[in-house]
């Protein structure tokens, strides 16, 4: 009596479990498919600039949105690499390259640099005007370049710094994020090593050297990324400040090269896009396991 | 604050701090304090004589059409971009934490519009709504939707906002998933077992636990879509058609530059800088609560 009873609800039980399991994997899939949808919608700018810019100026200008690769892919290159876009540009690609990299790297050294030492002074010494340097620093948060745009360049100009690559990075490597960041580790190094290194006979600069650089390493390559990217991608700050081709970046270039449309090279603008949107993006991606927890923490 | 343990040095961190704190004084204090000092300044037209005008700088700016339309526009902007971007990227983050083994990838495969410019992510735009040679641009005419986002006002704003949410949908990703990872899967599946729906489940317990990240998020959407969108309107539509898109940075730009109106742009910047200043001291308020429900 009782034996099929028990067998029909193990049945019953299986058969819960069997659907159960099949609505779970008919989620799963759903959710992937979602997700995939949204990676693609995404890379869909890119794809499309990537595509068009290995075709020549008339199938682009034509409107005909290309989403395969076509055979002017190395020439269109060649032309932006050398000489950049004939009517509207004033420097070729490769010179604005090199441009955007000496901004970006001496932002970025810049920024840590002054930022290590700054932090360093303020967590492993006292001495009077403390607090006050730490809030000057602080405060700066408050004044992103945007909003004091032309008091700043009135100072630039002042200086005669303008079209040099000392105005265009000067400005910009007082960093308040990296500062901060650097701080909040240095509080986290044992008060037990600065003794050790001090019974050791070893000066502030000694235990700077051997011992503070070698653990903020990690730090040191999260803010790389982040200050990498952003000084790369700098806009309004080189706009006024290049007004000739000299120190012209890239990011500044490209926006130029469109020009008044009418006389746009679009295959042209299209590689050039791809150029300007690589080192940024390779950065990001083979550094992205410091670059999440850098952002996550300086952000905190 | 402080560690216990300190070097005796007593020049030594001056020398130190000095390269930061020259270049904040030289290129952030006294630019700001000239801004604040202009802002109360008028030159006449030949600029060879100049005026204390106390408020009157600001006053002008508060009754000019052209100015509270950039506030609107502004206003309206921002929301559109931090609203789309944090919903987007929220969405995308709840369905990559439901996936264990897929999530790394799915990151991996988010994260890089985060590097891209602003102006560089403006002209990728180009290429999909442009009218005659972007994708859904040509797509729109040939349905017979008048699209031209260099005519039409609400096509433009919405093709700045597209691409400037674009951009920023990875860096919300980033923490949403961050945020939702931390989210114990215990109290989770207590609240599964106890047969709460999935809906429910999301708006009673995961949401409010994920309020910081939300909060924080806000304030950087926020602070972004004032400052960092300069590049994606320069590029897409230099403030236009009709100052459609012209946002407040997007003006003082086009006052200081174009019209070189020193008195006015410098009262703009002081503006700025209070907005900057109460969103930063909104953001530590909230910070300091870890707001939760």
């Amino acid at each position: 009596m009782h034996a099929p009873v028990a067998a029909a609800a193990l049945a019953e039980a299986e058969r819960a479990t069997r659907a159960a399991d099949r609505a779970r994997r008919t989620g799963a899939i759903v959710t992937h498919a979602i997700l995939i949808l949204g990676v693609a919608l995404f890379a869909l700018p890119i794809w499309i600039v990537l595509m068009g810019s290995t075709h020549d100026a008339a199938t682009v200008s034509r409107g005909e949105v290309p989403l395969l690769p076509g055979s002017e892919g190395l020439a269109n290159y060649l032309t932006a690499w050398g000489e950049g876009s004939a009517k509207t540009t004033r420097a070729p690609v490769s010179a604005m390259m090199l441009n955007s990299f000496v901004m970006a790297l001496l932002i970025t050294f810049g920024k840590i640099a002054i930022s290590l030492t700054s932090a360093y002074a303020v967590v492993f010494f006292r001495f009077p005007g403390r607090m006050i340097a730490f809030w000057s620093i602080f405060i700066t948060l408050m004044l992103p370049v945007e909003v004091r745009i032309f008091p700043t360049f009135k100072v630039v100009s002042d200086l005669g710094l303008v079209n040099t690559y000392a105005g265009l990075i000067v400005p910009l490597i007082a960093s308040a994020t990296a500062t901060l960041l650097f701080r909040q580790f240095f509080l986290t190094i044992p008060d037990e090593l600065v003794e050790a290194a001090k019974m050791d006979g070893a000066g502030p600069m000694r235990f700077f050297k051997d011992v503070v650089l070698p653990l903020s390493t990690t730090n040191m390559a999260a803010l790389f990324v982040i200050m990498f990217v952003y000084g790369w991608n700098q806009y309004l700050w080189p706009l006024l400040i290049t007004t000739t081709g000299d120190v012209e970046t890239i990011v500044i270039g490209i926006v130029r090269m469109l020009g008044s449309e009418a006389d746009t090279d679009w295959h042209i603008v299209m590689a050039t896009t791809v150029m300007a949107l690589i080192p940024p993006v390779a950065v990001v991606i083979l550094m992205q396991r410091w670059f999440v927890k850098g952002l996550v923490e300086s952000e905190k | 604050m402080q560690k216990r343990v300190i070097f005796p040095d007593k020049g030594l961190p001056y020398l130190l701090l000095a390269p930061q704190l020259a270049i904040t004084f030289v290129f952030f204090f006294l630019p700001a304090g000239q801004a604040i000092w202009f802002s109360f300044l008028r030159q006449d037209a030949f600029g060879n004589r100049t005026e204390f005008v106390w408020f009157e700088n600001f006053a002008e700016l508060f009754a000019d059409p052209l100015y509270l339309g950039s506030i609107r526009v502004t206003v309206v902007f921002s929301l559109a971009v931090t609203v789309l971007a944090m919903s987007v990227a929220l969405g995308l983050a709840v369905l990559a934490d439901r996936q264990i083994r897929g999530a790394t990838a799915y990151k991996t495969l988010l994260i890089w519009p985060y590097a891209i410019a602003p102006a560089v992510a403006a002209i990728l735009w180009i290429f999909i709504f442009h009218p005659q040679i972007g994708l859904a641009g040509r797509f729109l005419n040939g349905i017979g939707v008048a699209w031209d986002y260099k005519l039409n006002g609400a096509q433009a704003l919405a093709v700045v906002v597209l691409a400037s949410a674009w951009k920023q949908v990875s860096y919300n990703f980033l923490f949403f998933l961050a945020g939702l990872q931390s989210i114990p899967r215990s109290v989770l599946e207590a609240a599964a077992i106890d047969g709460a729906s999935e809906a429910r489940r999301f708006w009673t317990i995961v949401f409010p636990l994920l309020s910081p990240t939300t909060f924080f998020l806000l304030v950087i959407n926020i602070t972004y879509a004032f400052f960092d969108t300069f590049g994606v309107i320069d590029a897409l539509t230099k403030g236009g058609p009709a100052q459609a898109t012209t946002t407040l940075i997007y003006r003082a730009y086009i006052d200081g530059r174009v019209n070189l109106d020193l008195g006015s742009s410098s009262a703009q910047s002081v503006v700025l800088m209070v907005a900057v200043i109460a969103l930063t001291a909104v953001q530590f308020r909230y910070i300091e609560r870890k707001v939760h429900y």
